[in-house]
Parts: C-alpha cells; sequence; structure tokens
C-alpha cells in the first residue's frame, strides 16, 4: 500500500501538499520571526499578568 | 479610568477540588482492584468485577472524573483571575459541575454492567455521548462569556491552551461518537474496520493530547509563575510551543496503529509528527522548570513546587518516550505489552496527578483562608507518591520487555521458544505484584493528601465570593502605532478560536478523507462475509464483556506474529466490524485466528472456567454465559442498524434473521452434544462460540477457493 497510488487517483492533486506547506511555512515563519521581534515591554506586560493581583495576598 | 469591584466565584472552584479528590480515589481504588485481579483471578468474582468491565471502569474514572475535575478546577480558577473577572453565570457553572457528576455516575453505572461502545476511552453509549456533547457546551459557553466579559485586554498563553482544549475535546468527541443506535443503551459505530480503528485513535491519541495535556499546560503556565511568584521563563518559547503543540498533535494518532492493517502511508505520517512532538513539547517543559531558576530554594521549602517540579519532570520524561515509542521497531516492542501501560502512567501518575495535587495542596487552603493543616503530611505523600511511580513504572517496562522477548524467541530449530501464550503471562507476575504494590504507595498518599485537606477544610471557612476590583475594559482600544496579527488575536478570542479550530482540523482530515474517499484504500476480500445473525450476537457479547481489553485481533506483519497465530491481517477483513476490535494490549493471545483452531467444546469448558483448558489461565470465568439466554428479541433492530450502515444484508433479513439465527445455534448444540456437552441451543455461550469461530474463518475460506482455481 503505497501512498503514491492514492494521491496519482486525485486530479492535480501536486497543488494541496504545496498550499498547506507554503501556508504553514509562511504561519511558522511569521510566528517564530514576530516571537523573536516583539517588544519586550509587551512580553514583560503578558508575562505578568497572573503575578499581577494587588489584592490578594500570596503565601505558599 | 473607572475602577470596578467585582467577586471572584470560589464556591465553583471548591465543588470541582472535592469532585476531584472523592473521583481519584475511586478511579485508582479500582485501578489497584484491577490490578490485583491479574494477580489473584479469582477477585473476579461476579460479572460485574470482570476485568474486561472494570478495566474501562477505571481508565475512564481517572480520565474524565479525576483529571476532568482537576481541569475545571484549574480553569475555574485560574481564569476569573487571568480575564480580572466573574465566571459569566454562576448558574451555567452549577450546570457544569453538577452534569459533569452526573455523566460520571452515569458511566459507574453503566460500564460495570456491560453497557459500552467497545472503542477505548470512549466506551460511553450513546445518550451519555450526547449529555457529554451538551455539558461539553455549558463549560465552552460560561468559559467563552467570561472572557468576553474581561477586564484584562490581551489573553494569557494559559487560556489558549484552554480554548484549543474546549475546541478539540468537542470535535473529537463529535467525530469519535458518531453510533447508530440500537436501542437506548446500545449502539454501533458509524465507522468500521479500518476507518473506525484510524478515527478512534485519532480520538484516543488526541484524548491524552487535549484532555490530558494541553488544559494541564495551561494550569503550568498559570500555577508555576504563580506559586514561585516569578513570571514564565520564556513568553516567546510558550507562543510557539503553543502553536507547534496543537498543530503537530493532532496528526500523530497513526502511531497507535504501526504494523496494523492501517494503509502504510497513514502510519508513516503517524511516525513522521510523533517524532517531531518531541521539540514543542521539550520546549513546554523547559519553560515550565526554568520559570523555578533562581528560585530552587523555594522548591526545597514548598511541597507544592515539590509535586509541580515532579510533575513537569515526568511530563518531559513521558512526551520524550512518546516520540521513541512511535518509531516503527520501538513500537513492534512495546505495543500490546505493559511497557505501554508503564508509559501512561508515568503520564497519568507524575504528570496529572502530581500537577493536580500541588494546585490542590496550594488552593484549597487558599480559599479556605487558612494555611494547611500539616506540611508534613503532604511532604509523606510527596515521597510516598513519588515511590509508587517508581514501583508501579520499573515494574511494568520490565514486564514489557520480558514479554516481547518471550514473544520472539526462536529456537535454533526455527520454532518458538514459548509456543504457549500463557508462559509468556504467568511470568509476569512478579512484576505485577510490584506493580501493584506501587498503587498502593500512591494510594496510601492520596488517601493522606485527602485527611489532610478534611482537617484543612474544617479549620478554614470558605470564601465564597472573593473581592476584586480592575479598571474596566476600555471599550476603544487605541492601538500603539503598527501592530502584530498575533497581538491583535490574542485580544481576539472567537478569532483565536476558529484558528486553532482550522489548525487543529487540518491534520485530523488529511489523515482520515483519503481514508473514507479512496477506496483501495481498503483492497475488499470477496469470501469476507458479514456475520450471521448468532455471531452478531456472540460479537456482543464480546464486547459486552470487554474481551478486548485483554485479545487483540490484529496479527501483526512480523515472523513471531505470524508464527504464533497465523497469516497476518489484512484491512479488508475488518470491513464489517462496527465497532473494530483491534485491541492494545495482551493480557491473553491474539484472537484474529482463533477460529477454527480449538473445536466448540474447547470453548465451552474455557468459557466455564479457563484453567481446565489452560492450567494457570488469569483469565475471568464466565460460567453465567452457559445459563443466560441470547437476547433474540433484539436481533431484528441489530440487523436493520447494520443495514443502515451499509452491511449488505438481503433485504427484510430482519424478520428472518432470528429463524437463521436459532439453526446455526442448533447445529453448534449438537456439535457439542458429540463431546458430551448437553446445552439448550438459545444459551448465550452458543452465540459467543459462534462468533470466535468466525474470527479469521473468511480468510481460509479465500484460500481454499484459491487454492482450488490454480490446481485447476
Amino acid at each position: 500500500m503505497k501512498f503514491i497510488n492514492y494521491l496519482q487517483s486525485i486530479a492535480g492533486v501536486g497543488i494541496f501538499p504545496m498550499i498547506s506547506l507554503i501556508m504553514f511555512f509562511i504561519f511558522f515563519s511569521v510566528l517564530l520571526v514576530w516571537a523573536l521581534r516583539v517588544n519586550k515591554e509587551y512580553i514583560t506586560d503578558m508575562k505578568n499578568i497572573p503575578l499581577d493581583n494587588n489584592n490578594e495576598t500570596t503565601q505558599l | 479610568m473607572e475602577i470596578e469591584k467585582f467577586q471572584y466565584d470560589n464556591k465553583i472552584v471548591k465543588q470541582f477540588a472535592f469532585a476531584t479528590i472523592l473521583w481519584g480515589l475511586v478511579g485508582m481504588l479500582v485501578g489497584l482492584w484491577v490490578s490485583l485481579e491479574l494477580i489473584f483471578p479469582t477477585l473476579n468474582i461476579i460479572p460485574m468485577t470482570a476485568f474486561g468491565r472494570l478495566r474501562p471502569l477505571h481508565t475512564n474514572a481517572v480520565i474524565f472524573a479525576f483529571v476532568g475535575n482537576g481541569l475545571f478546577m484549574g480553569v475555574y480558577y485560574s481564569l476569573q483571575r487571568l480575564c480580572k473577572a466573574r465566571m459569566f453565570s454562576d448558574k451555567l457553572s452549577a450546570i457544569h459541575f453538577w452534569g459533569w457528576q452526573l455523566i460520571i455516575v452515569s458511566a459507574a453505572l453503566t460500564l460495570p454492567f456491560g453497557i459500552t461502545t467497545g472503542k477505548e476511552y470512549a466506551e460511553l453509549e450513546w445518550p451519555i455521548d450526547i449529555a457529554i456533547a451538551l455539558i461539553w457546551v455549558v463549560f465552552a459557553w460560561n468559559f467563552f462569556g467570561t472572557i468576553i466579559k474581561r477586564r484584562e485586554r490581551h489573553l494569557y498563553v494559559a487560556i489558549w491552551f484552554y480554548i484549543a482544549t474546549i475546541v478539540t475535546v468537542a470535535v473529537l468527541h463529535i467525530v469519535n461518537s458518531l453510533e447508530m443506535p440500537v436501542s437506548f443503551l446500545k449502539s454501533y459505530s458509524l465507522y468500521a474496520g479500518v476507518q473506525d480503528a484510524l478515527v478512534q485513535w485519532w480520538y484516543g491519541h488526541n484524548a491524552v493530547a487535549f484532555f490530558l495535556t494541553t488544559p494541564y499546560l495551561g494550569i503550568m503556565y498559570y500555577f508555576i509563575p504563580k506559586i514561585s511568584e516569578r513570571p514564565v521563563y520564556s513568553y516567546r518559547l510558550s507562543i510557539i510551543h503553543f502553536w507547534a503543540l496543537i498543530f503537530l498533535y493532532i496528526w500523530a494518532g497513526p502511531h497507535h496503529l504501526l504494523y496494523t492493517a492501517l494503509p502504510d502511508w497513514a502510519q508513516s505520517l503517524g511516525v513522521v509528527f510523533s517524532v517531531m512532538l518531541i521539540a514543542p513539547s521539550w520546549g513546554g517543559m523547559i519553560n515550565g522548570l526554568l520559570t523555578l531558576r533562581g528560585a530552587w530554594d523555594k522548591v526545597r521549602e514548598s511541597v507544592v513546587l515539590k509535586f509541580m517540579v515532579v510533575a513537569v519532570t515526568a511530563y518531559g520524561m513521558a512526551t520524550f518516550e512518546g516520540p521513541m515509542l512511535a518509531i516503527k521497531k520501538v513500537n513492534s516492542i512495546a505495543h500490546f505489552t505493559d511497557w505501554v501501560v508503564a508509559h501512561v502512567h508515568i503520564g497519568a501518575l507524575g504528570w496529572n496527578g502530581f500537577l493536580t495535587f500541588g494546585v490542590l495542596y496550594w488552593l484549597v487552603p487558599k480559599i479556605f483562608q487558612t494555611n494547611l493543616w500539616s506540611n508534613k503530611m503532604a511532604n509523606w505523600h510527596f515521597w510516598l507518591g513519588s515511590l509508587g511511580i517508581l514501583f508501579y513504572a520499573i515494574p511494568m517496562y520490565w514486564a514489557g520487555f520480558t514479554q516481547y522477548l518471550m514473544w520472539q524467541e526462536f529456537t535454533a530449530a526455527g520454532f518458538l521458544r514459548y509456543p504457549n501464550f500463557l508462559e509468556t503471562v504467568t511470568q509476569l507476575r512478579p512484576m505485577y505484584i510490584m506493580r501493584s504494590l506501587g498503587g498502593v504507595l500512591y494510594l496510601t498518599g492520596f488517601v493522606l493528601m485527602a485527611y489532610n485537606l478534611i482537617k484543612t477544610v474544617k479549620a478554614g471557612k470558605l470564601l465564597e465570593n472573593e473581592d476584586a476590583e480592575a479598571p474596566a475594559l476600555e471599550k476603544v482600544y487605541v492601538k500603539h502605532g503598527s501592530e502584530h496579527w498575533h497581538r491583535v488575536i490574542e485580544r481576539k478570542p472567537i478569532q483565536f478560536m476558529i484558528l486553532s479550530l482550522v489548525v487543529i482540523l487540518i491534520g485530523g482530515m488529511i489523515e482520515m478523507v483519503p481514508t473514507f474517499l479512496i477506496k483501495s484504500n481498503i483492497p475488499t476480500i470477496s469470501s469476507v462475509k458479514p456475520y450471521s445473525p448468532l455471531e452478531l450476537q456472540g460479537r456482543d457479547i464480546y464486547i459486552r464483556e470487554g474481551c478486548y481489553v485483554c485479545h487483540s485481533q490484529m496479527v501483526r506483519p512480523l515472523r513471531f506474529e505470524t508464527e504464533r497465530y497465523g497469516e497476518y491481517s489484512k484491512a479488508g477483513e475488518f470491513v464489517y466490524d462496527h465497532p473494530f476490535q483491534w485491541g492494545s494490549k495482551r493480557n491473553g493471545p491474539d484472537l484474529a485466528r482463533v477460529g477454527g483452531k480449538y473445536p466448540n467444546s474447547w470453548h465451552y469448558n474455557h468459557m466455564m472456567d479457563p484453567t481446565t483448558m489452560s492450567p494457570g489461565s488469569i483469565m475471568p470465568t464466565y460460567p453465567f454465559l452457559l445459563d443466560k439466554e441470547i437476547d433474540t428479541a433484539s436481533t431484528p433492530a441489530k440487523i436493520r442498524a447494520m443495514m443502515k450502515l451499509g452491511v449488505p444484508y438481503p433485504e427484510g433479513y430482519d424478520k428472518i434473521a432470528n429463524h437463521d439465527l436459532m439453526i446455526q445455534a442448533q447445529t453448534i448444540a449438537d456439535n457439542l452434544k458429540m463431546d458430551k456437552i448437553e446445552t439448550v441451543s438459545d444459551r448465550e455461550i452458543v452465540a459467543l462460540i459462534s462468533y470466535l469461530q468466525k474470527l479469521g474463518r473468511d480468510l481460509k475460506v479465500y484460500h481454499l477457493i484459491n487454492d482450488k482455481q490454480a490446481k485447476k
């Protein structure tokens, strides 16, 4: 049962893996670039959301 | 900016916390009990307590009752604080809580009675499936409602993990539970054979991914920073962790079906994505552990953090092991053996268990406005639990390797060294005893925790509604210059939900759609015929008793398998199997080729008392099958349901099915009589024998016909 047999039975199948590959390549590249470049202040804000509570006392 | 005053709902958190403890106790007790049944088979006293019926109860209880309530506890606590808002509706919270407990109770009231769909981790019958879907919608409604009225603009990474959980579990549950009702408490899976297997393990694997992992990662991302009072190590890493994890996870299901009759390409796809999964999984683990950098002194002092560190470490171990197990060669060792059992318990006892305990020890004193009753006792729990995990896992790894090595050993003359399967089971007894000991240790720790927390609760007073205040969210958001899309979707929960839905759907669709649409994926075998009415009834008894829990029906194309069982299994053999019964663990031998191997009388005696036929057998006894009448009243409905699913019975066959059933049953009864066994033909044992004799028979017929033609 080779994958290629089933693939060949779909017309114009070559385009599908190309589209998905490109889509995901772009998605993850942009994500990566953004994650590395995003400004520090924003990251610090986000990081501190769980810690940010003035009305609670934290005890261990 | 106007400061708004509001209150967090701690009551619902408390309810889920208590339910977690209660069901954890039940689920683990059942687990201990079934582990003892493998050592002392006499414990399978009555049908309701037999291994095949109770083991599904154990897995369901631990996954959906213990971890389920645990995750709701974590979500309800952290979501309110991360959104700076009370839960959307107290009423919905209550419906969610009580609905979920009702589902758990109905599981406990059906599984021991043999009411099951026979699909692992999705055993609950269709009315309960519908209830689960409805309650899940209530949860989602309450969840997104809270997000919408939040006072914090951005959604913290924990919330993304929760969103992915809600969306994906809904998709998985609905797709895998599509079934054709026969009666109020009986249904057949909409899919058959290979397709059913693929859908089931796509579900099964992602139940692990999106029920046991993603919500707990969210909990990790909230509670570890919160408790250690330092922000997560890398927020950037958590973003990449999230997207990579949910994208890759959904593809990995077929690694549960390596070397089976599933088409090769689907197996390979599963392997590739499973191996890649190690990257985001370890990214997550590293992120969790490094959050504690510079705070290890706190870990030494805080039992809560100790639990969490071990939990995250166990996550790292299990997610290293997972990709390794997905490699075909390694999988051929682990599959069907106790290695897999060890692997899942590293996850369940270590990751889910310990993280839950950590959260409970921190959260219960907090909402009850007091200190933990006894830190010393909690430390005892920690050590007992850790030892329990080791005592559980190490013997199980040992048992897995032992059994594999015994299965595959050949003598110099080319025969199996251990042709009797039973030898490979009795050999494991010492390991099973050690494992139960591990279970006892772990459970003892759990009981200590329950006691400790009860004392804590008694000493404190629940702060049902916790006052909080936060500035209202401005309706109009002023952007700071140009903005990135990811930052935008972090403010938009619905778009975020849709994006994650798309991400998880792609993997599932690429795997499943070809198997459904392209016929040549499942080459049909001309001699494979639908089950006769008697065989169908027998099959339903097989499912009811949970035989699939210990017996596979899948001979892999490996020499040591074909030598032991016969020809390897083909996809075309299973086209009428609603649901498939390939199994995932062999406490007993494979049954795919059992048809015709033994006379009917052998099966009769074996079911009455397995030790008479194979001394030392650990199989439960099934004497009640000898007396119980076949439920012939259900035959027409069953045939009709099968016809609706595309099984080619002739038109109107449902009306005469019972006639055929009686004739076939009489033949078997007559045959038994020749071996001096007197039985009435309408007993369940007869139906079960007819089913067992059917297994693999059609393929033999196929070869007979081909051989004849070749001779001509």
